[in-house]
């Protein structure tokens, strides 16, 4: 007997590039995505081998891993490709997830992973196909005013088309915004923790992948009876109605209903205009188009259309088109007080236009609203004044985010919790450990969830969802709900070493998973899979606090605790006993 | 005329009903590919692309299953030959790999798989259609 192999083999293949020198390599690992899966149990070791723990975030020495996994292009919903880097937003570790056609396009390429290190002098984009990896200079697309004219550019240049994916920055990257994203096709990020600034730092503009080829299985037979059974399961569940009809966005109206939604600047916990930025209005006024990402069925992605008249020419209009999802809908419209549902499509557009994370955007105009009305900060500071529900007023401020015109901006720039520590006004910075608060005040779930969750995400662990399965019962005691988050977000590893959607959760459970693996040639039981995801768990954890990350100097800000959840005032002595049983929870958990 | 096929079978044809009802998942692309073996999309006949941008939507390329297809016509060794029911059976044997099939499709309906290199050609079969939960695509009976 040999070494155990991977039926596809071109899937340990992970593709090494220096920026500095200009030169890339190929490194089998199979051993890694044996071991781990892909994604993110892959990016963890990938990023321990690669990255120094001193490394300066927007440094030469950052490195950035993405990387796909045994499903992907194997089974559908397995739409996601896991980016791990260290944060320009936390200085620890960094995790960020996209879909759009990436995923697919790595595979097909040949590649299970990408490790891109070093930075280059001038701007230059990566094009990844057939084997091989182009540098090309990219000075002439630095400061396109537009992140979609970037893409468009990018279109017609490079090969692949409908079998590739365009990754690029926007100007907010290359101003190095420590929120800045990276934008996938059309309206796809990694929005979370600042890869954008990463990769303006490293003045990469833009990677395009993509490629075509197959992908063996062990037993085709029994690929084609478990991806029926899959497809089936996706395509007749509740989450393929709900997320296809409306998208995320469906959550508005029951957020705001048991009083969860977080509006201008969680000074309240409901929102008077949430009928006109619902998920129905939407669709009722604005929705264009419902698109997928690559290999889902379940196609979330909502498309609105912006048609606006020329103001000189009176039968002269522009068109244009937006992506809407809940997440951006909260920050920067119920966070905002914006309720202007055209108003709120522009402002959506402009943070698309130069690339930052809508979420971190939303929050950080929101404090500077309150900071404005208490006094703390004055025009001189904010240049234009800033009013709940005036969305053109943000417009000029995300605008002034990325020119930067004074140090006022330029700590907007740095985000909430650094523009607190110099301004004032911590308490009511929605901040987790350096990162904005994601739009869920469902209750002590979601805020303790938010600080001990691995990637800071709302998806880490789903407190939201916990929160909200309690609503009208008995609320559990802090140890059981540690226990239930760590639970979920150990098994939730698993799913994204996959890499399979966390919409998908329901359908890709372990006993499914398993069977899943086996045509390829993976015998995996259900209890193994469960530990291998407790084991990445762990190897994540290590990882993050070797780059930093501590729960010691993690505070929850006061406004979380002044604001009515659904289950009344968040307790903060629920909250501390939570934080205090998790930290002997993974203290016990790492010592073993 | 060289006519291939069962005559008793009901001929259908695969066709696009409405492409804006495409959302661009690719799942018949998998499913095509997988009809042969493997995962992934070496060999698929279907080829469903963005016309410039997702927010614009999505071009859904299949044979048209022609009754004059110019893909016979500029083939040099007669691999093509006409299906009963439109559009065009591959004699593998035949085929020496030349792309002229490839080349000639004005709808770029002839995908080619690398590993063979040999055109992938659409055989109506309708698998596709199964794994299409937006009903983009349908198998539609034609007259003989």
């Amino acid at each position: 007997m040999g070494k155990p192999a991977l039926i596809d083999e071109a899937l340990g293949r992970v593709l090494y590039v220096d920026l500095t020198r200009k030169i890339y390599w190929v490194k089998d690992r199979s051993d890694l995505f044996l071991n781990f899966l892909g994604g993110t149990g892959v990016a963890t070791q990938l990023l321990k081998e690669e990255l120094r723990q001193e490394a300066n975030p927007l440094g030469p020495d950052n490195v950035v891993v993405m990387a796909i996994g045994l499903f992907t292009g194997v089974y559908p919903t397995a739409s996601k490709v896991v980016a791990m880097f260290k944060s320009p937003l936390t200085g620890n570790l960094g995790e960020s997830h996209a879909g759009g056609r990436a995923p697919i396009a790595i595979r097909m390429a040949g590649f299970g992973a990408m490790v891109i290190k070093g930075a280059s002098e001038s701007p230059v984009y990566l094009s990844v196909h057939d084997g091989m990896a182009e540098f090309k200079d990219a000075s002439a697309l630095w400061g396109v005013r537009s992140s979609l004219t970037v893409g468009k550019v990018l279109r017609e240049r490079e090969p692949w088309p409908g079998l590739r994916s365009i990754m690029r920055i926007g100007r907010a990257g290359e101003a190095m915004v420590r929120y800045a994203s990276v934008i996938l096709e059309t309206y796809r990020h990694f929005g979370r923790l600042g890869l954008g600034a990463v990769w303006g730092s490293k003045k990469l503009k833009a990677v395009v992948i993509g490629g075509k080829r197959t992908v063996p299985v062990a037993d085709v037979s029994k690929y084609r009876k478990v991806y029926k059974e899959l497809f089936d399961e996706i395509t007749k569940s509740s989450i393929m109605q709900k997320y296809h009809d409306l998208g995320t966005s469906v959550n508005v109206l029951p957020l705001n209903k048991i009083g969860a939604l977080p509006t201008r600047n969680l000074t309240s916990n409901l929102f008077e205009g949430a009928e006109e930025i619902s998920g129905e209005a939407f669709a009722e006024y604005s929705l264009a188009r419902r698109v997928a990402c690559a290999h889902c069925p379940v196609a979330c992605i909502h498309i609105a259309v912006i048609r606006e008249r020329y103001p000189h020419e009176k039968y002269f209009f522009t068109t244009r088109y937006i992506s809407y999802d809940y997440e951006p809908i909260y920050a920067l419209g119920s966070m905002l007080g914006v309720r202007d549902r055209e108003g709120l499509l522009r402002l959506i557009e402009e943070v698309e236009t130069v690339g930052l994370d809508a979420m971190s955007t939303g929050i950080v105009l929101a404090w500077v609203t309150e900071a404005f009305k208490r006094g703390l900060v004055g025009e001189e500071e904010t240049i234009v004044r800033p009013e709940w529900g005036d969305w053109r007023r943000y417009i000029e401020m995300v605008r002034y985010l990325i020119t930067q015109p004074n140090n006022f901006y330029r700590t907007l720039a740095l985000g909430v919790r650094e523009v607190a520590v110099k301004y004032g006004g911590a308490e009511f910075a929605l901040t987790y450990g350096g990162n904005e608060m994601p739009g869920y005040h469902t209750g002590p779930g979601a805020h303790v969830g938010y600080l001990i969750g691995l990637r800071h995400s709302h998806l880490d662990n789903a407190g939201y969802s916990v929160d909200q399965k309690y609503i009208g019962k008995q609320y559990p005691p802090p140890q059981t709900l540690v226990d239930e988050l760590v639970e979920e977000e150990s098994w939730r590893q698993v799913l994204s070493s996959l890499v399979t959607c966390f919409f998908a959760r329901g359908v890709y459970k372990p006993a499914t998973v398993s069977k899943a693996l086996e045509p390829l040639g993976m015998k995996v039981g259900e209890e193994e899979l469960k530990r291998l995801g407790v084991d990445i768990y762990k190897e994540k954890l290590k990882l993050k606090i070797a780059l930093g990350y501590s729960l010691d100097n993690s505070e929850l800000p006061r406004r979380v605790f002044e604001t009515p959840s659904p289950f009344g005032r968040v307790s903060e002595d629920y909250v501390r006993d939570a934080l205090k049983h998790y930290k002997e929870k993974v203290s016990r958990l790492l010592s073993t | 005329m060289n006519v291939a096929a069962v005559s008793w079978v009901k001929l259908k044809r695969l066709v696009v009903t409405d492409p804006d009802l495409c959302v661009g998942c690719m799942t018949c692309m998998f499913t095509c590919s997988r009809r042969y073996v493997d995962a992934g999309l070496g060999y698929t006949a279907i080829y469903v692309r963005s016309v410039g941008g997702f927010e614009r939507g999505f071009s859904v390329i299949v044979c048209r299953a022609c009754k004059d297809p110019s893909c016979a016509k500029v083939c040099p060794t007669k691999a093509l030959v006409l299906r009963r029911g439109g559009g065009v059976i591959l004699n593998p044997n035949l085929c020496i790999g030349c792309g002229n099939c490839k080349a000639a499709c004005p709808f770029g309906a002839v995908q080619w798989n690398v590993y063979v290199n040999k055109p992938v050609i659409c055989t109506h079969c309708g698998y596709c259609v199964d794994y299409c939960p937006f009903g983009v695509l349908t198998l539609e009976e034609v007259d003989s």
